[in-house]
């Protein structure tokens, strides 16, 4: 316990008190403050345990980097693991949790695997669970993942809301520092439509936390004017708490705005987040840059701390951390906390440069040493005390907290995410922006320029070419005068003189002494270290521990660090919720419902429905007293084969085609001839692929000499208006044709059975229906019911006498019902797809089953179909060798041996003898239905020279449902073989 | 990302639909000596690395057959025109 409250300054509001609980105990903190600030005012330094060794952990950074302090934040279905704690506004009522530690914080049996450390070394997992490979599954990684671990998810629904939006900007301005802040000032003034986002709640960036002096006031106050002014600029957005994560191509940028995740729950009316796709001709990369952690024994105990954190917290939120701190750094900034802690009345009682020449900066009157290491931290649950070494023997000093300074690493991720590798620069000891074009230019401490005086020029600059690039004009204005602070760096990757544990990745608990080791196993290119040391692999993608991972590779592998580079960078910059990448877009808005127009109709008869795709389809109509839906569906066909049936067939895909060569575009797209069909007639159609696999079948009608109506099936009605695009646009674009998709505007159902007619003529009352009016394949425009348009064909998918009738599909309905009610009289009885099936299969007629995308015209029986006196689509490939190949699987009919075994589609046929293997596959049954006519199961199959074994008695075979049972092979038609019932 | 439609303009990508290739003609012979030039019809693409064109389909808008010349590295699409025009132009 040794964080406490400032007595003055800050940026928090100290009148609005706000109470909270951290694992169940209360707290309270003020306005402005983060989880993390206010946890520390109240002395509270222990906050997590780490990933493998459970050690205690405290806050590392004031930022989202923020790899140690991570909490469940919320409870119920607004719990959420892995929250960053420095990134948390604090509001009253807030919970959060820690993880990954068991009983206690405090007391965590966990932390017991530090003991056995010596063999968690990199590549553990690898080594010492290998054996037996059977334990993997069920035993090594359930122990592994109870042990190791994150918070956990919550299993309730989330009950907030999350939006999708789009923005369009001349000028994306990514960061709310002084550079961002410049750069947009400037661009904005010239009219541009200008965006700036920053991840945090108030702009300002590092003014917010610095003591900074421009145009002779503070940063904060020239930052509040400059807001000040963009807030009045009508073209300039300003996006707080959103954080770009990700760089897409055309210069699109994914961003997360968090409308409502500083409230204790949004208002009614606001969504939690809101994901952003952002279009942006321009954009300025205004990051700024992170400070690395230095690499020494102890570095992760709780109170060891970034120094700009240090400094973030006493100024932005006047807290201290501890009572007495030092400073270790290898870079001029490090002298900046000393500074700032003494100018707020906090202890410091040496600052260590690891630096043996430097010139030294003011450290406001803190001891300094130059060329000295800390070696050891002492403490357990928090710093008490720091071992160093400036060429003395070891020495110790009393402190209880450690304020430390590795550099900085410029935040250039977003402008890698495309693939460009950053660049080395050795003077500042960094990795800083590839040269992506105009497009995303960086800008500031983003690109490596650690003075104010550099951010303010460059933002301004950048921000005024994107203006000029986007077509506004920028006038030139004087830069605001700055007092500048020095800034220069010796690197220091790693005291090797350490005593104990030095930490460089500490969310995925990675030692420095685990890199060299990687190495020496031959993981030497720094993509497989990161793999087998998980070195970066962390929810914090890294960003305290990457380029310290590389600077001691290079040094254990001899290399310069420009060698050895970078993992690639990818989005997210920091994690994003999968709420917001769902958006509104779960439960039925996940996708939308198709119905059909005759749904209403349907579901008044007591359909129960089936998806299809996207269509909600009638597959039965239970009546009162059936068991089961095999009962009324042998029910339905009955009915419909005993009298007359009515079914939804709205759902097949419907194509209007017009024009003076339609006869000639269907020629070329069927494989079957259209040029003699004549007006008032349908025709079944059957369209190949190009490589000579069927496509799609259906029937299409001549409805005038240059208008025809053609139907697809259900599932390819959207790839055959597609293919008939592609087919006109690029192949022949000579042909003077037209065609619309009309799924939608009619209404279409299916009449059949032998009193078919009978029901239809009493509500056709324009048309007497016979034979000789009204043969069958005959189609018709005619009108029903006095008044209402309507298409009649005959035509038959059951092999009954029967009839397609469309009508405008708002018609669907009440044609429906006339029907019911004309055909009362006649038994008529409605029936769904699974009738619809049955009764195809029955008949032997092909479908999805058989349509499937490996079967040719002659495959399926259609040989015959195939036009030789024109060219059309997959004429000449399906007559490749292999497709032609006499043993062929072809269709074929199936049943059982005895009558009273159960088919099953997906069984196998072996001949009779044959074992069942992947050599002695003959084929496999594809559509199977049990027959009410036959009282049997019966069935289509694929089976190799088929046609020639009718009659062939073979084995049907299925390991996985245990079926082995004798099937006799047939011919596909199973009822009615010479078709009376059609022309009945 | 969005790609210009010759007859809508500037649409969002999701708009459109990827097809392939738009070097490949089809044949216009049926003679069975004619098969390999089906076969590389059908089967060969090329896969360059740089500036190709291909076709893409405007399916959630005009429902037109677009052929757009885009860089497969970087993802630049750097012109567009109609399948149709493309096709009357190459046949002419």
């Amino acid at each position: 316990m040794s964080g406490y409250r400032l007595e003055r300054g800050g940026l928090i509001k100290r009148e609005r008190r706000l109470g909270f609980t951290f694992d169940g105990k209360p707290y309270h903190g003020c306005e402005g403050d983060t989880l993390a600030s206010a946890l520390i005012a109240n002395g509270v330094k222990l906050v997590a345990r780490s990933f493998k060794y459970h050690r205690p952990r405290g806050i590392l950074t004031a930022s989202s980097a923020e790899p140690n302090a991570l909490v469940e934040l919320r409870e119920g279905g607004r719990k959420e693991a892995n929250t960053r704690m420095t990134m948390v506004e604090l509001y009253d009522g807030l919970v959060a949790r820690s993880q990954n530690r068991w009983p206690s914080l405090y007391f965590d049996i966990g932390a017991l695997n530090q003991l056995a450390a010596p063999i968690f070394v990199a590549g553990f997992y690898y080594k010492t669970f290998m054996w037996p490979p059977a334990f993997w599954e069920k035993f090594y990684e359930p122990i592994i993942r109870k042990a190791a671990g994150l918070g956990r998810a919550t299993h309730e629904p989330d009950p907030d809301r999350y939006e999708k939006a789009y923005a369009h900007c001349d000028v994306l301005v990514i960061g709310g520092g002084p550079t961002g802040l410049m750069a947009a000032l400037t661009a904005g003034r010239s009219g541009a439509r200008v965006v700036l986002a920053d991840e945090g709640p108030m702009f300002g960036g590092s003014l917010l936390s610095e003591i900074e002096e421009i145009d002779a006031t503070n940063g904060l106050e020239w930052a509040q004017e400059v807001l000040g002014e963009l807030a009045s600029l009508p073209e300039v957005t300003l996006k707080p708490r959103t954080t770009i994560f990700g760089w897409y191509d055309d210069n699109v940028f994914g961003a997360i705005e968090r409308v409502a995740d500083h409230k204790i729950a949004p208002q009614p009316y606001e969504p939690r987040q809101r994901y952003w796709r952002i279009h942006a001709k321009r954009a300025i990369l205004a990051t700024g840059a992170e400070e690395r952690p230095l690499v020494f024994g102890g570095n992760d105990k709780p109170g060891v701390m970034l120094a700009s954190a240090v400094r973030s917290y006493v100024n932005r939120y006047a807290v201290a951390p501890g009572r007495t701190g030092v400073v270790f750094t290898n870079n001029d900034s490090g002298y900046r906390t000393a500074r700032d802690l003494r100018a707020k009345g906090v202890r410091v009682a040496a600052v260590f440069d690891s630096r043996k020449n430097a010139a030294v900066p003011d450290a406001g009157g803190v001891e300094v040493m130059m060329g000295a290491l800390i070696t050891g931290v002492d403490g357990g649950l928090g710093v008490k005390s720091v071992s160093f070494d400036r060429g003395r023997g070891e020495e110790h000093i009393d402190c209880d907290f450690v304020a430390m300074s590795g550099g900085f690493n410029p935040n250039v991720q977003l402008a890698c995410q495309r693939g460009a590798k950053p660049l080395w620069n050795e003077a500042l000891q960094a990795f800083v922006p590839p040269d992506n074009g105009s497009a995303l230019v960086a800008a500031g401490a983003a690109k490596g320029s650690m003075l104010v005086s550099e951010c303010l020029r460059e933002g301004a600059q950048k921000g005024a070419q994107a203006a000029n690039d986007t077509g506004f004009h920028c006038k030139a204005a004087a830069l605001p005068l700055t007092r500048d602070d020095s800034y220069s760096i010796t690197p220091l990757w790693w005291v090797k003189e350490s005593t104990s544990k030095a930490f460089v990745d500490f969310q995925n608990d990675v030692t420095a002494k685990d890199i060299p080791l990687t190495a020496r196993e031959g993981y030497r290119h720094i993509e497989l270290t990161k793999r087998y040391t998980t070195l970066g692999m962390a929810t914090d993608g890294g960003r305290t521990s990457n380029i310290n991972g590389v600077g001691i590779l290079a040094e254990a592998t001899g290399r310069t660090i420009a060698e050895v580079g970078t993992t690639t960078y990818r989005p997210y910059y920091t994690p994003v919720s999968f709420g917001a990448f769902a958006g509104p877009f779960k439960g039925l808005h996940f996708q939308p419902v198709r119905k059909t127009p005759l749904h209403e109709w349907a579901q008044e008869q007591g359909a129960v429905f089936v998806e299809t795709g996207l269509w909600m389809r009638s597959s039965w109509f239970p009546r009162p007293g059936e068991m089961d839906w095999l009962e009324t569906v042998i029910r339905e066909v009955k009915a419909t084969r005993g009298g007359a049936g009515l079914c939804d067939v709205s759902t097949l895909g419907k194509i209007d085609v017009q024009g003076p060569d339609a006869a000639e575009f269907l020629n070329r797209v069927y494989c079957n001839g259209w040029n003699t069909l004549e007006i008032g007639k349908a025709r079944y159609g059957l369209m190949l692929r190009e490589d000579g696999i069927v496509f799609d079948d259906g029937t299409t009608s001549r409805l005038s000499e240059h208008h025809f109506f053609m139907t697809t099936t259900t599932a390819n009605a959207a790839r055959v208006m597609s293919h008939l695009e592609f087919c006109h646009q690029v192949l022949w674009p000579e042909l003077d044709v037209q065609y619309v998709s009309v799924t939608e505007q009619w209404a279409q159902m299916a009449i059949a059975g032998p009193n078919a007619r009978a029901c239809l003529q009493k509500i056709c009352t324009d048309i007497v229906l016979n034979d000789q009016s009204f043969p069958y394949l005959a189609a018709k425009e005619l009108t029903i019911l006095g008044n209402v348009p309507a298409r009649l064909f005959r035509i038959s998918f059951s092999g009954e006498h029967a009839y397609e009738l469309s009508v405008p599909a708002d018609y669907g309905n009440m044609a429906a019902r006339a029907l019911m009610h004309a055909g009362a009289e006649f038994g008529i009885t409605p029936y769904g797809v699974e009738a619809l099936s049955v009764m195809r299969i029955e008949k032997g007629h092909v479908a999805g089953g058989e349509l499937n995308g490996t079967t040719t015209a002659v495959d399926l029986g259609l040989g015959r179909m195939m036009s030789t006196k024109k060219d059309y689509i997959g004429r000449m490939m399906a007559q490749r060798e292999g497709l032609i190949r006499p043993d062929r699987e072809v269709v074929v009919g199936v049943r059982p041996v005895s009558k009273s075994d159960r088919l099953l589609a997906g069984a196998h046929i072996v001949a009779r003898g044959d074992k069942p293997s992947m050599e002695t596959d003959q084929g496999y049954v594809s559509s199977v239905a049990f027959s009410p006519m036959l009282d049997m199961w019966v069935g289509l199959a694929l089976c190799k020279r088929g046609r020639e074994r009718h009659g062939e008695v073979v084995q049907l075979f299925d390991g996985l449902r245990d079926i082995h049972i004798e099937v006799e092979l047939c011919d596909p038609v199973h009822f009615d073989k010479e078709n009376k019932r059609l022309y009945a | 990302m969005r790609i210009k439609c010759p007859h809508c303009g500037e649409r969002p990508s999701e708009e459109f639909s990827y097809l392939g290739d738009a070097g490949p003609k089809r044949p216009s012979s049926n003679d069975p000596a004619s098969m390999d030039d089906w076969f590389d019809y059908v089967y060969l693409r090329e896969n360059p690395k740089g500036v190709m064109q291909e076709y893409w389909h405007h399916s959630g808008g005009c429902r037109g057959w677009l052929v757009a010349e885009r860089n497969t590295e970087t993802h630049e699409f750097i012109s567009t025109v109609s399948a149709r025009e493309f096709a009357l132009r190459r046949s002419s």
